[in-house]
């Protein structure tokens, strides 16, 4: 990229008045090289990012936006976005508590947030994050001495380019899917994680990444390596409603094990769901995919999805290693008028490869919501087994619940296994349990909970709890 | 205690009770008795609030509440308790959470805070041995994968648990064979109390051999159509229903 372009393009901002300063500020709505130029130069990154940038640009130049999805929204106008915004300035924030949304700090309450984390997802201006500050140092020290790399996205492209081009993009390739070859072009943040042959990581790595992703942007992206015989459990988002001015979210995660790595990753997404009507809600259009590239291997997904007016999400496993294993654990809840069309893809390449799907769904309100499911077994796949549970469960009669599961079975020797149940909150379960005392919304709460506890138990302890909490807020007033 | 009158009920625009009158006072314990569909079961599912029963004409009131005007926990919360016929499951929820969830919510409305867990768990144990339990029921999902015996000894457990004013049993002893049965009506009479009482529905005499009621009521297409004493099933069991109709008549 030319020096004249960049300062066309500081120009340009210039007479459209938008940006001052291109040390602290957003661009203008709109995407073309230009746009991508910038924000490679913003990040500090070297010549061959920016490559890899465009590339992806021109390929998402030539695809077309997906439309097999249950899913109903307005067409999303790519030039009215703004791919670059700064943090907001701390005089621009809330100065204290006091000047945020009374509703939205009763909800961080019912959801046992603690109070020195609620003045942070609250956007308040804080400095740092008091004393998450010196837990994150000793956090940093203790990952160090064990070799592990947990760092931006942004930091690992300038300090380990080699790890970053050896890896980033061979589970999702720039034209995987639309809002993949997006992502790959604009990406402005996200994690980077690396843990070398051996290593078990020292903690789980969470509560550092949950105050420090209040500003992780629009369009994040994550990379997760485990050398041989490495382990790490990794755990996004946060339970708290996250509100956000971007409207499009499009993040894409990869994961790649090598021989007897494990990964878990698990995630609780609330996004913003909107009003009763829907509006103002994210859309979230996620690609996260993680590959068994060596022999017995195994990445495994755990996620509880309450959030966002339109949710798209796969999170999915490449079974390539011999004996690897795929997981895929989910709780998806929609409320009110929100649509999600979520699930998994299992493809097993691998001999004696397994995978488990245990999939629940829970709709409520006027919501929508489809379990889509792909478990392909591959030729050379001897031996491959797969057991999918997907259950739904219908609050009210007003919501919908579908199930969309594909099979492409290329081996004989593979055994597959399909159990789906759909059923309505039971007027008999209710009538039960508030025949015993409890009320109506305790008993909805109970039920659920149960319906959901497969999964539940797959989380990490302080995790599951939480989840357990979201559930109950989400889901209020959902009954009666 | 209870005290209905002239109760017509509706299901389904069909009327079950035509003008039901019964009054149960503490410390008794009434049976009630009759052939199938005469609207034993939807008695006790009125008063515990069960959804789709329309009461077109009567009253049910409970040391003077209107039963009637009561949320269904409310009704619990107040000393009435149904003891079901066919207790549903509830996947993935642990007994001994419904357990601890129902007290609570009963302390609760009383005013009285939560019992703790050692106490807690210290008054289920003596309850289940009472039953004959083991102590993995409480880990079970609520009755799922139980027993037809173990579903009714888990509901008799509830009612040890919770102390309710008037237990309600329906059907307490349909599936059960006969070691089963004297474990349930232990239980239940060990539930008699001066200031409890209690309403077995039941289709057959067997039971009252167990547990012996001071009152027995026949009805008959939606009406009480005799009342006596614990002879009166015994009266039963030897003329049928039908003896006992001609003779109303």
């Amino acid at each position: 990229m030319a020096t004249e372009e960049m300062e066309q393009l500081v120009r340009r901002d210039y007479k459209e008045g938008f940006v001052t300063d291109i040390e602290s500020d957003t661009l203008p709505p709109g995407l073309d090289e230009n746009t991508i130029a910038f924000i490679s130069k913003k990040k500090g990154e070297p010549e061959w990012m920016l490559e890899w940038r465009l590339e992806a640009f021109h390929k998402w130049q030539e695809m077309k936006e997906p439309s097999w999805a249950h899913l109903n929204y307005p067409p999303i106008d790519y030039q009215s976005i703004s791919y670059f915004s700064a943090p907001k300035r701390p005089e621009d924030r809330p100065q204290s508590l006091d000047e945020v949304d009374p509703k939205l700090l009763e909800t961080y309450e019912k959801l046992g947030i603690p109070l020195h984390e609620r003045a942070a997802l609250a956007g308040v201006a804080v400095d740092a994050v008091f004393d998450s500050v010196s837990v994150a140092t000793t956090f940093k020290k203790q990952l160090a001495e064990a070799g592990v790399i947990f760092c931006s996205i942004s930091e690992a492209i300038r300090d380990y380019p080699e790890l970053v081009k050896q890896y980033l993009g061979t589970v999702v390739p720039q034209n995987d899917n639309y809002f993949a070859a997006l992502n790959s072009a604009v990406f402005t943040d996200g994690s980077f994680v690396f843990v070398p042959e051996g290593v078990t990581c020292p903690m789980e790595l969470s509560t550092y990444f949950r105050i420090n992703a209040a500003n992780t942007g629009q369009f994040e992206r994550t990379l997760i390596i485990c050398e041989s015989r490495a382990q790490v459990s990794y755990l996004e988002g946060c339970t708290a409603p996250m509100r956000d001015e971007n409207q499009l979210h499009a993040a894409v995660v990869e994961l790649v094990a090598l021989d007897d790595a494990y990964i878990k990753y698990s995630t609780v997404q609330n996004w913003y769901p909107g009003d009763e009507d829907g509006k103002g809600g994210i859309y979230n259009f996620v690609t996260k995919r993680g590959e068994c590239r060596g022999a017995r291997s195994r990445i495994s997904w755990t996620q509880v999805e309450t959030g966002s007016a339109i949710t798209w999400k796969y999170p999915s496993c490449v079974l390539r290693g011999k004996d690897s294993i795929g997981e895929f654990y989910s709780v998806a809840v929609t409320n009110g008028r929100q649509q999600a069309d979520t699930g998994t893809k299992m493809i097993h390449i691998g001999e004696g490869t397994r995978s488990y799907i245990v999939a629940k769904g829970i709709s409520a309100g006027k919501s929508d919501q489809s379990y889509r499911g792909l478990v392909k077994i591959g030729p050379r796949a001897k031996g491959a087994r797969n057991f999918t549970q997907c259950d739904s469960l219908l609050i009210g009669d007003k919501s919908g619940a579908h199930t969309f599961p594909y099979q492409e079975i290329g081996n004989s020797t593979a055994k597959i296994e399909h159990e789906a149940t759909t059923s309505k909150i039971g007027e008999d379960q209710l009538f039960y349990c508030q025949s015993r005392g409890i009320t109506e919304e305790d008993a909805v709460s109970m039920i659920v909970n149960g319906f959901c506890k497969d999964v539940f138990q797959e989380l990490p302890m302080e995790f599951a709890v939480e989840a357990e909490a979201l559930l109950n807020v989400t889901l209020e007033g959902a009954v009666g | 205690m209870l005290e209905v009158k002239d109760l017509h009920v509706t299901v389904e625009g069909s009327e079950i009770l035509k003008g039901l009158s019964l009054t149960i006072n503490e410390g008794e314990v009434h049976a009630l008795m009759g052939p199938n569909g005469a609207g034993k079961s939807t008695l006790s599912a009125v008063i515990a609030g069960k959804d789709g029963y329309e009461v077109t004409q009567g009253s049910i009131t409970f040391k003077g509440q209107d039963v009637l005007e009561m949320e269904i926990e409310e009704r619990a919360q107040a000393g009435l308790l149904l003891g079901f016929q066919y207790p549903v499951e509830i996947p993935g929820v642990k007994n001994i959470y419904l357990l601890k969830a129902a007290l609570n919510a009963q302390r609760a409305a009383r005013g009285e805070d939560e019992l703790p867990a050692p106490e807690f768990m210290k008054l289920v144990k003596e309850k289940l041995g009472l039953m004959k339990m083991d102590a993995s029921f409480l880990q079970r999902a609520v009755n799922e994968g139980f027993s037809g015996g173990e579903k009714k000894r888990n509901e008799i457990l509830q009612m040890l648990v919770l102390q309710p004013k008037l237990a309600m049993l329906d059907e307490i002893d349909s599936g059960l064979d006969i070691d089963a049965m004297k474990v349930v009506a232990d239980g239940v009479n060990s539930l008699r109390a001066q200031d409890r009482a209690i309403l077995l529905v039941t289709h057959y005499q067997r039971l009252l051999d167990y547990i012996v009621p001071d009152k027995v009521h026949v009805l008959v297409d939606g009406r009480i159509v005799k009342t006596g004493d614990a002879e009166l099933a015994k009266e039963l069991e030897a003329n049928g229903y039908e003896g006992i109709e001609e003779s109303a008549a």
